[in-house]
């Protein structure tokens, strides 16, 4: 049995009359990648903070590498590594006088950090701008030097909020690639995202979480199996005939189907065959799109709205 | 789970540990010091200079042409410089512990970033004020060493008005880095800029003794910070000081930014672990 890191029960945080987190269980263990997906507001970074020890909990009960995080706060963080959703850089200051002002805070001496700060530099592809203020890095670059130094403490647990939020497409490409690596390295993470793609690339297990509570836990794959079917059909009607469409579109066998404003999905077991079914009503949809379930055919089923709503 | 077993069972962080943690704090903005302390040396430098030469040599002239019985037979350079020391360190103070503690939440969040270290909100607090304290000391005996060479010092004890100077420094900076974390929003800096240091430096016998105040505003000015911390600065560096008076106004000094301390560490803890 692998060793668990961070044990919650019952974990609740309140502000004032507002439930953030509304009594979650869960366990992660040494090695894992574990993901919280979810939308905005849905109370994820409020349990990253309380996983992070600078947010009391409000009830319940929660250990982090077998401490208590309001006792031993400090001893529990100078074993975890924080990637915040802002970046918390100083942008004032070089990319590595960053990761020695960080190193510093950690207790750690300067050799060492210089050591390390050459490897993660090397790590995040940044060694050749080591001396450059950190003003004139990309949103991109400052997210990895961000990686970067969350890692300078050799941390047991990495935790990740939404780490890839505000980058664009490449810029998010090469982030995910370095966690994966991480991940291949047998570092332990915790991350949150609103980015299904993320959460399915980079997560051995997940839970979804909905106003402040989990809707499902699983892998991504047994998710997927369990909420959604093997393939979707996506059509696309011209807006005066949408809602025509979707009232015949019920007829037909499909397991489930979703209106949206723009779309109608089909969850069905095989979409080619679901097509010619809609075409045989007499229907002619102006685009159609047969594809596999994802997380996000997940997370509407669960809970009705789209991630990015 | 065997690491477990060496974390401390209670919350209680142990004294030396707490000191080191502020330590790695106060490590940090010498850091960022290091980036802007040219431009900051230049103005503690030119600034107190400008003021002497002002106050000091133009007023004073003035000043000491209708004689100066009224400050205690010295002239109103000697008279009107270890005020301006005082004051100086309440600004420093003020300002250090104003824009630069918002801004670590708001802009560069400096503390958010430290916050996912070991340090507590505590320790981010005692190192940042560690900080203030360093650069209301280095701007202090800059102004003691412009005002030795205006001849502006007539007393041995002056050395001891470094110290006092800095205790007034702190007196301020505490209280107002443990009000200032609270904002939200910055104006609140403008209105104790405007209502609160000007009028202090005004009416706190920095430069005419309280003697010539009415007597019930003379009561008031004995209740502020920056007289005390005036007086404290004028009788080492005239030479005038007595025993009673100065503990009484290091005692009054010391209260405020022991004040300022104990409650900076709840409002920093309220402010970034919520």
């Amino acid at each position: 049995m692998p060793e668990v890191l961070v044990r919650a029960r019952g974990l609740t945080k309140r502000f004032g009359t507002f439930t953030a987190v509304d009594g979650i269980d869960f366990d992660l263990y040494r090695g894992e990648a574990f993901g919280f997906l979810g939308p905005n507001g849905a109370g994820k970074s409020s349990t990253m903070r309380m996983i992070g020890c600078v947010s009391p909990p409000t009830e319940g009960e929660l250990t982090i590498l077998g401490a208590d995080p309001v006792r031993n706060g400090p001893a529990i963080r100078a074993r975890l590594g924080v990637v915040p959703q802002e970046d918390t850089l100083d942008v004032e200051l070089t990319v590595r006088e960053n990761l020695l002002v960080y190193g510093r805070y950690f207790g750690l001496p300067r050799a060492l950090i210089r050591e390390r700060t050459a490897q993660l530099l090397e790590f995040v592809q940044l060694s050749d701008r080591g001396g450059d203020k950190v003003d004139a890095l990309s949103g991109g670059m400052k997210r990895r030097l961000t990686i970067a130094r969350s890692l300078i403490n050799e941390p047991d647990i990495l935790i990740l909020d939404e780490p890839t939020t505000g980058l664009d497409p490449q810029a998010r490409h090469v982030v995910w690639d370095r966690l994966f690596r991480l991940k291949q390295r047998g570092v332990t993470l915790i991350l949150t995202t609103h980015y299904m793609d993320e959460a399915e690339q980079l997560c051995d297990r997940l839970v979804v979480m909905d106003h402040a509570r989990f809707a499902a836990e699983g892998t991504p794959r047994e998710l997927i199996e369990r909420y959604s079917t093997r393939e979707v059909l996506e059509l696309r009607f011209d807006p005066g005939v949408h809602e025509q469409a979707a009232e015949k579109i019920k007829d037909i066998s499909a397991k489930r189907t979703e209106v949206l404003a723009d779309r109608i999905l089909l969850y069905v077991k095989n979409g080619d065959e679901a097509l010619a079914a809609v075409r045989a009503h007499g229907l002619e949809p102006l685009t159609s799109l047969v594809r596999r379930s994802t997380l996000e055919d997940v997370f509407l089923h669960l809970t009705g709205r789209r991630l990015e709503d | 789970m065997a690491q477990a077993m060496a974390f401390p069972r209670r919350g209680a962080v142990p004294g030396e540990l707490a000191l080191a943690l502020a330590l790695r704090g106060f490590r940090c903005w010498l850091t960022v010091y290091r980036r802007t302390w040219r431009s900051n040396v230049f103005s503690s430098v030119l600034g107190p200079a400008f003021y002497l030469g002002a106050m000091g040599f133009g007023l004073g002239s003035l000043v000491d042409a209708h004689g100066t019985a009224s400050l205690g037979g010295v002239s109103y350079l000697d008279f009107v410089a270890p005020a301006i020391l005082a004051f100086g360190a309440m600004n420093t103070g003020m300002g250090q512990a104003s824009f630069p503690v918002f801004g670590s939440i708001k802009w560069n969040k400096i503390y958010i970033a430290a916050q996912a270290s070991p340090l507590r909100p505590a320790d981010i607090f005692r190192g940042h004020l560690a900080f203030m304290v360093m650069r209301i000391t280095m701007n202090a005996a800059v102004f003691l060493c412009v005002m030795a060479a205006f001849g502006a010092v007539r007393s041995a004890w002056a050395v001891l008005a470094l110290p006092a100077a800095v205790l007034t420094g702190l007196a301020f900076a505490a209280p107002v880095a443990a009000w200032a974390v609270t904002l939200k929003q910055e104006m609140g800096f403008i209105y104790m800029f405007r209502f609160g240091m000007i009028p202090l430096m005004l009416f706190s016998g920095t430069f005419f003794p309280l003697s010539q105040l009415p007597g019930w505003l003379r009561l008031a000015a004995y209740a502020t910070p920056l007289w005390h911390g005036v007086a404290l600065c004028r009788g080492f560096s005239l030479g005038t000081a007595t025993a009673g008076g100065s503990l009484l106004h290091v005692a009054y000094l010391a209260a405020l930014a022991a004040v300022g301390i104990v409650i900076g560490a709840r409002t920093y803890r309220r402010r970034l672990y919520v």
